[in-house]
């Protein structure tokens, strides 16, 4: 695949339909893997990579680079697709500029599942047969290949592409995923119960605003928590309603828009799992206003962006679950 | 957990009341000489849509130990719509608040038209006495504006 796709892109490049590409190239270790900019067929060659560990979602990266000179080639997974697609519907990108290649999804793999089978000083991870031979400093270790899929892989809710220009391999379809069990299980905790849950979790934050940084859907130029008025920008939280601030509206914020990427629970340096806050949002819009996919089209209307005069009243929140 | 009624406390009611109905009726509820509790704290605002949920969080930072939104009824807001935004916005920010763990009975909206005087001060000694009853807001709250 990986060959595959430095062969489609040398040729667009040469062509002159693009004249740079989004892609991965690694990092220090082999599965220490970023999004990256290349501009000729070397550059390609030497660096270009995708494997099991490219679950980066490049579709932000497209915000900035649509609107430079030229069009710009992106390699999208199913999931990227449903972002950039978001992105088109907000006006956010130029949608003209990018040259869109869909690419199988396919579960990509977490380091830190390896890391937590006590396999330490990985070199490299091979799939062979849904089993996962890892290359080690100590030695070969093996792993099944299922254990240590990323939690948002694992969930995955479509396998279809939802925009591209070309496609590489077959096209998938929309999945029934079990991305809402964990949200199920929360709500039908005690108050106190969610309460310590969250509190565990949330006080794990440290602010790195990476989860926020790499979220398709922030693209405000002038972010809510990087204004100096607000008390609250660029520092650590300062105690638990900083955490919880933060976290409810940042989640907020993109309420209505997320399409549960889960990119901001994969980034997140503490494993804290932001996602369900991000779920629970799309749970609430599909039991109270009716299904919806952010990013499953161009022209309908965000959520939050609409109403209907018989919308429930603010108040079903008091009458549903457990206290 | 508060087990008992919490008869001596006084909570802080933050109350966010839009400019055209439930302003007036707080207003009304007063030239009618309608008793409400002095625990309440109006903060007036254009359409209740103004209100950003960042708001509602910093009421509770500040030391409020329910939050209570006001707006005109549905089909009846000054600017055609704004109140049926704040419908939607809010029914999610409440759900996410009781999803976190925090008390659900500290947060409401209520619908008071700028002719329901008697009904701003029910809902307020109503509101008032469930918060009451909850005891201290501890599980929203900035320490360092915690008072003594």
């Amino acid at each position: 695949m990986q060959k595959a796709m430095i062969e489609k892109a040398k040729q667009l490049l040469a062509d002159g339909t693009v004249n740079r590409v989004i892609g991965w190239k690694r990092g220090e270790f082999a599965y220490d893997i970023t999004p990256a900019l290349f501009e000729n067929a070397e550059e390609l060659e030497k660096d270009f990579v995708f494997d099991d560990f490219t679950a980066a979602n490049v579709s932000k990266y497209l915000v900035k680079e649509s609107r430079k000179e030229g069009k710009v080639l992106a390699f999208l997974k199913p999931c990227d697709t449903y972002s950039l697609n978001q992105l088109t519907k907000e006006h956010r990108v130029d949608r003209e500029n990018i040259y869109v290649i869909g690419i199988p999804g396919g579960p990509k793999l977490d380091i830190e599942k390896i890391k937590a089978k006590g396999i330490t000083g990985v070199l490299s991870v091979k799939n062979e047969d849904f089993t996962l031979k890892i290359e080690t400093l100590y030695g070969e270790e093996t792993m099944p290949y299922y254990e240590a899929v990323l939690d948002k892989c694992a969930s995955c809710k479509s396998k279809m592409h939802v925009t591209y220009d070309e496609l590489m391999g077959e096209e998938g379809e929309v999945l029934e995923s079990s991305r809402f069990d964990m949200v199920e299980k929360l709500e039908n905790m005690s108050s106190q119960e969610r309460y310590d849950f969250w509190r565990s979790e949330l006080s794990k934050c440290i602010r790195c605003n990476a989860c926020r940084n790499v979220c398709p859907a922030c693209t405000c130029e002038n972010c809510v928590f990087d204004n100096p008025k607000s008390g609250i920008d660029n520092k650590a939280p300062a105690d638990s309603f900083e955490e919880n601030l933060f976290h409810i509206i940042r989640a907020f914020h993109v309420a209505g828009r997320c399409t549960d990427c889960g990119e901001c629970s994969r980034v997140c340096p503490q494993h804290i799992p932001l996602h369900l806050l991000n779920r629970k949002f799309i749970k609430d819009i599909n039991a109270l206003y009716g299904e919806y996919q952010a990013g499953a089209d161009t022209t309908s209307r965000a959520p939050l962006n609409d109403y209907t005069t018989d919308d429930c009243e603010a108040s079903v929140v008091h009458e549903r679950g457990v206290e | 957990m508060q087990v008992n009624d919490n008869k001596d406390f006084q909570p802080l009611i933050v109350a966010f009341c839009c400019n055209w109905c439930s302003y007036a009726g707080a207003d009304l509820s007063g030239t009618n000489r309608l008793n409400y509790p002095t625990n309440v704290k109006i903060i007036r605002v254009p359409c209740s849509c103004r209100v950003n949920p960042m708001f509602i969080l910093r009421a509770f930072q500040r030391g409020a130990d329910g939050v209570i939104l006001c707006g005109c009824h549905p089909g009846d807001c000054h600017y055609t719509s704004g109140n049926y935004f704040t419908r939607r916005r809010m029914t999610l920010l409440f759900s996410m608040l009781d999803f976190l763990g925090i008390e659900r009975d500290r947060t409401r909206v209520e619908w008071v038209s700028a002719a329901e005087g008697a009904k701003f001060a029910a809902t307020m000694n109503e509101f008032t006495e469930a918060v009451r009853k909850l005891g201290p807001n501890r599980r929203l709250e900035d320490l360092r504006c915690r008072k003594q």
